[in-house]
């Protein structure tokens, strides 16, 4: 998802037998749904994961900034502008949000901003590909932001307090973005030319795939779902999350009159489910390990913003500085 | 931007209510934490005002001393108006 393959560093789940008594009764508050907060104890391993899950998380949310910021200066009107800004200031808040959790772990944010720019973490594979038309910006508040919902709302019930709260506040916001993507993509099949109607059809056939990729590999090929879901800081299986958003999203596909470019896709009425075709896993790991269309241009722009910024933040901590000086000297 | 302070917010959702804390801003003063709240936390009418405090002004209770801290007050049960046993004629009360 946002947190594609987070390692928990932990091979297998212990039964509460072999835990020493802290991790019992730690275990025991997660499996009665007692949230977790900063300052209670907590198995090392547990606080690591969260620390690489909310930074990864929150590292998504700001390079996802960067396709919608594409299409700012050539939306097609001052309304679609002013909301496509809005959207990307939520998510820049919601970034903030998730740093903001993660560093009641103890995790310093430039040190995780700086391993991001490192290279070594992660971020979502989707903010990878490139917005090449204005239906863009409708398929990614539609698709990539209706994924992201999806998997937000489950997490909601995380069992570390601050990430519940930050999730709960985050799905609060989403629910604009959602329905302002799909309103772009329905004005433009309602009231366009040929030639938009063709862009819509064009921009979900890009993103179909990778938005599934979104969730993350099979529940086979996910090794540490286990130990995430036994500490509730996963709630469902990338499987079950990848299903659900499949089939409460294609009726609304067949609303705008749309297809995705699955030959396998069609509704199962003894699962009640929609099958669907085998989604290219090679593709994803290529993504995820830097080799997507435009991950070295993301994390060049997110360094020069960084780098390019270092003066402002000096002079603002000198001149802060300056003023309290003054204030002390007019005390005296 | 850890090279700036961290600060906890606080939001007062509407007039009459207590402020609640809502998460933390980096800022370079408490002035600049005030203007970066306002934008982060109530950009859709959430707050009436705001407080920052510096994070490391806080004190906070151990969780180890839970016990000795809250549980005395456990076994006042004639705090409660229900361990006050009345007639049902006047048990409205
Ligand atoms: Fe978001
Ligand atoms: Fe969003």
């Amino acid at each position: 998802m946002y947190a594609q393959l987070v390692d928990t560093g932990t091979t297998g789940v212990k039964s509460l037998q072999e835990m020493s008594a802290e991790e019992r009764a730690f275990q025991e508050k997660i499996d009665a749904e007692i949230k977790i907060e900063a300052k209670n104890w907590m198995p090392e391993a547990y606080r690591r994961t969260l620390i690489r899950q909310i930074s990864q998380h929150a590292h998504s949310e700001i390079v996802g900034m960067l396709p919608e910021g594409n299409w700012v200066t050539r939306a097609p009107t001052f309304k679609r502008k002013l909301q496509l800004m809005a959207k990307i200031q939520d998510e820049a808040g919601h970034g903030l949000y998730l740093y903001s959790a993660m560093e009641t772990l103890g995790a310093d944010r430039d040190d995780e901003i700086e391993r991001l720019h490192r290279g070594e973490v992660k971020y979502s594979s989707i903010f990878n590909y490139p917005t090449l038309n204005w239906a863009d910006m409708g398929t990614i508040g539609w698709l990539v932001d209706g994924a992201a919902i999806v998997n937000q709302v489950a997490l909601q019930r995380t069992s570390y307090g601050p990430y519940s709260r930050a999730m709960i506040r985050i799905c609060k916001e989403e629910s604009f973005h959602q329905r302002q993507g799909y309103e772009i993509l329905l004005t433009m099949m309602r009231e366009g030319t040929d030639e938009q109607k063709a862009m819509v059809q064009d921009s979900i056939n890009r993103f179909w795939w990778p938005s599934l990729m979104m969730f993350g590999p099979h529940d086979s090929d996910s090794p540490h779902t286990g130990q995430s879901m036994a500490w509730k800081i996963k709630r469902h299986t990338n499987d079950e999350l990848r299903q659900r958003f499949i089939d409460q999203t294609i009726p609304q596909l067949e609303f705008l009159g749309c297809t995705v470019p699955d030959p396998d896709l069609k509704w199962n009425e003894a699962r009640g489910h929609y099958d669907f075709g085998e989604i290219q896993w090679e593709e994803f790991y290529q993504v995820l390990k830097g080799n997507g269309p435009c991950n070295r241009e993301r994390l060049r722009t997110r360094k020069n913003a960084l780098d390019e910024g270092a003066w402002v933040r000096e002079a603002a901590m000198v001149y802060a500085k300056k003023q309290q000086q003054k204030q002390q000297q007019n005390a005296a | 931007m850890s090279d700036w302070p961290l600060y906890e917010v606080f939001v007062r959702s509407k007039h009459g209510l207590n402020h609640k804390h809502v998460g933390s801003v980096h800022a370079a003063d408490a002035q600049m934490a005030i203007e970066n709240a306002r934008d982060l936390y109530t950009r859709r009418n959430e707050g009436v005002s705001l407080w920052v405090v510096p994070s490391n002004a806080i004190t906070a209770s151990a969780p180890d001393e839970k016990e000795p801290l809250f549980d005395p007050s456990q076994d006042k049960v004639y705090r409660h108006p229900t361990f006050y046993k009345l007639p049902a004629e006047v048990d409205n009360m």
